[in-house]
């Protein structure tokens, strides 16, 4: 469960002084899937990043589960999944089945558990064909889903994703969006493409930093047309 | 693209060793190198590292493809040995070259990153009395690794689009804003890497 209560957001710019980006935020998410829309600079990143403690809010707490992200961030991203949009940020390792393998390194498992599990990730995500290929020669939706897998192979209990097809062509989105429909644990995917979210439980629209808009997805999408093209 | 020799995943003995015994017979053979002086102990040496490269059963294409970056450099320095000191020299000199670069190619073929990286981490293990991690640094030199393709795929970003709007390649308009991209990816992966947990 996500709880945000009064969270506003200042990041400090050059000058010192803070440019509010996140105003008033509470919501209580328990839904399966969550969808974040909203123009740039809207606060969509800023909110998502919040839910790993990436960004501690300046004024209010967020809490995952009974967690507070300012107090407990280590705990908190042993149970949140975070995907970014440039899945070549996130690869870490140059192998594909490393990459896979480092995500469990902190983990204390036996050797075994962890090839096991690897191996698991692998098949899932149809990438046993390039076990030990280097990841810069995956083509960028294989890239996002290795970034995926290597998310999930840790059973994440909350995964959030910034924009996860955003740099993807059309069947790579669209297997993507396969993924991330049969995904089992909670969702929160923050997202420029309107139709990732049409079987979505919940969808939140955000506007200058504000949460101006939170019911089904069809409802979502009119609101922020509405913002967006009047 | 051969940046860097990528592993190429075979059952063989030379894949089999443990990755510190060949980073250490290449260090070996590197230091044992300069010894050579005669002509027809490089072209054993050659010979050598061919079956090396027999044992592991990497294929001559793969080779090459190794050799390819430096064969100019090699054929040019050839040449000028040839000339000025002989054949004789012109042997012993490319061909220690090539023999080491292969040697050297054939280690990473033949061995996981994780596995190299391991060997580092092992050798950093007395940097812990001075409050540095290995781990750590067994992390930066995958890291290092991962990111020469990257950095390679930014150069090219930025190069493109320079010519795309049709701008003369300056040094300075090609490294302003690739050290502004790569700058970006740096912070992008310290940031995915709290995301992994792993800013402890
Ligand atoms: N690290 C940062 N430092 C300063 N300002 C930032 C930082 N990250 C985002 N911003 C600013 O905060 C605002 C909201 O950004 P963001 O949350 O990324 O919005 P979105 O994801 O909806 O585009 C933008 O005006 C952006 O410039
Ligand atoms: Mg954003």
């Amino acid at each position: 469960m996500i709880e945000f209560a009064g969270v506003s957001h200042a990041y400090p710019d050059a000058a010192g002084q803070a440019t509010t980006v996140l105003r008033e935020v509470s919501v209580r998410l328990t839904e399966h899937r969550i969808g974040v829309i909203g123009a740039n600079g809207s606060g969509k990143s800023t909110f998502a990043r919040m839910l790993n403690a990436l960004v501690v809010p300046s004024v209010g707490s967020v809490r995952v589960d009974g967690l507070d992200t300012a107090r407990e961030a280590r705990a908190i991203r042993r149970r949140v999944g975070f995907c970014f949009t440039d899945p070549d940020a996130q690869i870490v390792m140059p192998t594909v089945q490393e990459d896979l393998a480092f995500s469990l390194r902190r983990r204390h498992l036996p050797k075994d558990e962890v090839a096991r599990r690897v191996e698991a990730a692998l098949d899932t995500y149809g990438l046993a064909a390039y076990r030990t290929q280097p990841a810069h020669l995956l083509s960028g939706g294989q890239k996002q889903l290795l970034a995926l897998a290597a998310v999930l192979v840790t059973d994440p209990a909350l995964v959030v994703m910034d924009e996860p097809t955003t740099l993807l062509d059309l069947a790579n989105a669209v297997r993507v969006r396969e993924r991330v429909r049969a995904l089992a644990p909670q969702v929160v995917l923050v997202t420029h493409q309107l139709d990732l979210l049409d079987q979505f439980d919940r969808v939140l629209v955000f506007h200058e930093g504000r949460l101006v808009f939170d019911g089904a997805p069809a409802d979502a999408v009119a609101h922020y047309r509405g913002l967006v093209l009047t | 693209m051969t940046v860097l020799a990528t592993y190429v995943e075979r059952d063989s003995p030379v894949h089999r060793l443990p990755a510190g015994a060949k980073l250490g017979g290449l260090v070996v053979i590197a230091a044992l190198s300069v010894l050579v002086r005669h002509w027809w102990q490089t072209a054993a040496l050659l010979v050598v590292v061919a079956l090396l490269y027999a044992a592991a059963y990497i294929p001559w294409r793969a080779a090459a493809a190794q050799l390819r970056p430096v064969a100019l450099l090699v054929a040019g320095i050839g040449v000028f040995q040839v000339f000025v000191a002989g054949w004789e020299r012109a042997v012993l000199v490319c061909g220690g070259i090539t023999a080491l670069v292969a040697l050297a190619a054939l280690v990473s073929l033949t061995t996981r990153t994780d596995a190299l990286v391991e060997v580092v981490v092992g050798l950093a293990g007395p940097l812990r009395r001075f409050g540095l991690d290995p781990e750590r640094v067994g992390l930066l030199a995958s890291l290092g690794i991962r990111s020469v393709p990257v950095l390679v795929g930014l150069a090219r970003e930025v190069r493109d689009a320079q010519r795309a709007r049709g701008a003369a390649t300056r040094p300075v308009a090609f490294l302003a804003p690739l050290m502004v991209r790569s700058l970006r990816h740096a912070d992008q992966v310290a940031e995915a890497l709290a995301a992994r947990g792993i800013d402890d």
